[in-house]
């Protein structure tokens, strides 16, 4: 029996079944059981209460009024997944972390993006370099959603070139007075915490950089307009405006001078957990034109029936699979210890990139509809084109990668094998590495010198990090 | 104690197996039966009144069982009891194994879920209060218990309306849809879960034997609804009833 289908009715079909489809899309070759029930149980929470106001959110470009999405997601345990137990945190790593994310950037893009800034930007940058007293003093707030995080590096003059930044803290009595602006910074409306670097020494490059913790209402601090975006509508961005703000002294992060440490380490996980938003992004696609595809016929077939849409499909799958099979890979080696800025770049850089290519497909297997604001594929490309930009642009990524491959594989000695498994590394080639064990704190990186090549293995229980030697200086650290 | 059940999750478009054996259920989302989660509901809210000190749940069948007592781990029940039985149950056996699990627990109240969506036998409840001798309460929509006196009042959903008992615990109680909202295992819940105790047990432990007085014969979709048919006069109707569908 033929049904002649309209087109609000279809879009409304859609949603109805996408509880129904969405349902064989975990992936049991990467999560035990446990990791499974939690995505399942994050899976529900975001398909009830922020999936409804996806589209609001983009229209209206901004946060739904009549609930506090902050506070929901704070009684849910979302926001301190990696925060310990103290705080109000749940004390796991980062896979549940990304795990979290693709699932509530699947519900919402945006909510999805903002939850980011807020859980690792902010918490988890407090959580990794925070003192006693700091953490005492902001996680708990803001793990509860009570308060809302941010962090703030870049500049209206430096973005991909983030060490320039020209944001000053001049020393004062008791602590330092910021002067200058920051750009595009996620939550900045909202936010009561931030995270904001600025140059303590500007004559000293990467090295004059310095964290700060400001809260919203110290004098001298100030939010300008919020940025009209083209997609991400809704994570509120803004510029910040520091015009002799004084910050006290007990409200440096880490230490003075060292704020690039924190900055570079946090911009690893930043990455890692960020690359899981895209990976929600290419669900939420699938979730859209899966149903799309039995629903809609066509010469006397469903489209789904067609070669065509079927190919496209099968590559939207692959592509979501592998990109999501490399996240949680990599997040699971960050949980082991094994922090490697490569693969860190590495799965942000294409999973942003996939999922853009992922939402132009859907569009295109929605034909007419993907071109219309009701269907959610519009809203969908939009949000999916912010994470090659955001957190490094795709370029920059690159260029961290194919500099540390090339440093790494250097002339004429034994080629740098680095098998980064689960169960051992193996190094031969010209210098030693020092073998630590470190899940937080600063994360720092020296050269190899000229000592003789050994092979070592080490145990998934300890991590180790390379520390790159000064000489290395600004080059290694002109890079966001 | 609970009794759970795993089935094929209430979302997912049923296929029937080609050999027509039964339905689909390899690569197929499986989850705790819906009655099983309101019943586990209802138990994690009585402990939590403080008139139940633990919250027992109890799945019987093949080792994949263990995931839906995790979820109810998760929910909050406090262990979970795994019968392992490698083929699929009848009421009547589940009925008689939870007798044996209730000699060895010694629960104040077993509280199952009305009916189980896959096979929709509504039995299980009703066989295990028989073979106990304990008062049963089914299709409850409301349960208050009264720890002094040692009974539970229950409202059962019946087609006439609303029937109220007193039950003297121990008791049986099913749940049906409307007794309450099942909870979300919290993410704290979940991690918890992973340390909290899974007992097995066989079915030779538990000395039962299965015994299938019931063989499935074949398993098929009801049929397609056809299109309708719109006549042109009284006179074709009465001729179609009376020829074709042969009811006048």
């Amino acid at each position: 029996m033929q049904r002649i289908i309209a087109a609000s009715s279809l879009c409304s079909k859609i949603l109805r079944k996408e509880r129904q489809r969405a349902l064989f899309s975990s992936s049991s070759l990467l999560f035990d059981d446990t990791q499974l029930q939690f995505k399942q149980s994050v899976r529900q929470f975001a398909h009830e209460n922020i999936a409804p106001h996806a589209s609001k959110i983009d229209q209206s470009n901004s946060f739904p009024k009549e609930v506090n999405l902050w506070k929901l997601m704070g009684d849910f345990n979302l926001h301190g997944i990696t925060a310990p137990e103290e705080y109000g945190g749940l004390g796991l790593g980062y896979l549940y972390h990304c795990i979290a994310m693709e699932e509530i950037s699947r519900a919402s893009g945006s909510v999805g993006l903002s939850y980011g800034a807020h859980s690792n930007l902010c918490i988890n940058q407090l959580v990794r370099n925070g003192s006693a007293a700091q953490k005492e003093k902001y996680l708990p707030k803001l793990i509860s959603g009570e308060h809302v995080g941010a962090l703030a590096m870049s500049e209206p003059n430096a973005g991909s070139d983030v060490v320039s930044m020209k944001c000053k803290a001049d020393r004062v009595d008791g602590g330092y007075l910021l002067n200058g602006n920051k750009m595009w910074c996620t939550n900045g409306p909202s936010a009561q915490t931030l995270v904001v670097y600025a140059k303590t020494d500007v004559t000293a490059g990467s090295k004059g950089i310095t964290a700060f913790i400001i809260e919203k209402g110290m004098p001298g601090y100030s939010t300008a307009q919020k940025l009209d975006k083209l997609g991400m509508r809704g994570s509120d961005t803004c510029e910040l405006v520091f015009e002799n703000c004084f910050v006290p002294e007990e409200n440096v992060l880490g230490k003075e001078g060292k704020g690039v440490y924190v900055l570079m380490s946090g911009l690893d996980l930043e990455r890692l957990v960020l690359s899981a938003g895209p990976i929600g992004i290419m669900q939420a696609c699938l979730d859209v034109v899966l149903p799309y595809i039995r629903e809609r016929s066509q010469f006397g077939r469903p489209i789904g029936e067609f070669q065509l849409i079927q190919g496209k499909v099968a590559d939207m799958y692959t592509s979501l699979q592998s990109s999501r099979s490399y996240v949680y890979s990599v997040a699971r080696d960050c949980d082991s210890g094994r922090v490697d800025p490569k693969d860190c770049a590495g799965v942000i850089l294409s999973a942003a990139e996939r999922a853009t290519q992922v939402a132009l497909q859907a569009i295109q297997c929605l034909g007419g509809n993907g071109y219309v604001n009701e269907y959610a594929t519009g809203r969908l490309l939009r949000d999916a084109k912010l994470y090659e930009i955001g957190a490094g642009t795709s370029e920059i990524r690159r260029m961290v990668i194919g500099r540390e491959l090339f440093k790494q594989h250097s002339s004429n000695q034994a080629a740098l094998l680095v098998n980064l498994s689960a169960s051992e590394v193996e190094v031969g080639r010209r210098g030693t590495v020092e073998n630590k064990a470190r899940l937080d704190g600063s994360y720092k990186a020296k050269s190899l010198s000229n000592q003789t090549a050994s092979s070592w293995k080490s145990t998934p229980a300890k991590g180790f990090h390379m520390e790159w030697c000064q000489s290395f200086g600004n080059r290694w650290f002109m890079e966001s | 104690m609970v009794a759970v059940k795993r089935v094929v999750d209430y979302a997912v478009k049923i296929r029937v197996k080609p050999d027509k054996s039964g339905v689909e259920t390899q690569n197929v989302k499986m989850s705790m039966n819906p009655f099983c989660e309101i019943a586990l509901e209802e138990a994690l809210k009585i402990k939590e009144s403080g008139l139940a000190k633990e919250v027992v749940a109890v799945s019987m069948g093949p080792s994949n069982c263990v995931d839906t007592l995790r979820t109810g781990l998760a929910m909050g029940a406090d262990r979970a009891i795994h019968v392992e039985a490698s083929r699929d149950l009848v009421p009547l056996t589940v009925a008689k194994l939870l007798k044996k699990l209730v000699e060895i627990e010694n629960p104040g109240l077993l509280i199952l879920g009305k009916q189980a969506i896959d096979d929709d036998c509504n039995q299980t409840g009703q066989m295990i209060a028989g073979l106990l001798g304990w008062p049963q309460g089914t299709f409850a929509s409301k349960v208050v218990l009264d720890k002094e006196k040692q009974v539970a009042t229950v409202d059962r959903e019946v087609d006439g309306g609303l029937e109220t008992l007193c039950l003297d615990l121990p008791a049986v109680i099913t749940t049906d849809l409307r007794l309450n909202q099942p909870r979300y295992a919290t993410l704290p819940n979940i991690m918890k879960a992973k340390s909290k105790p899974i007992k097995k047990f066989t079915l030779e432990e538990l000395n039962v034997e299965i015994k299938s007085d019931l063989e499935v014969v074949q398993v098929t979709e009801p049929p397609k609804r056809k299109a309708g048919v719109i006549l042109s006069s009284v006179d074709e109707l009465i001729d179609k009833l009376k020829n074709e569908a042969h009811v006048i």
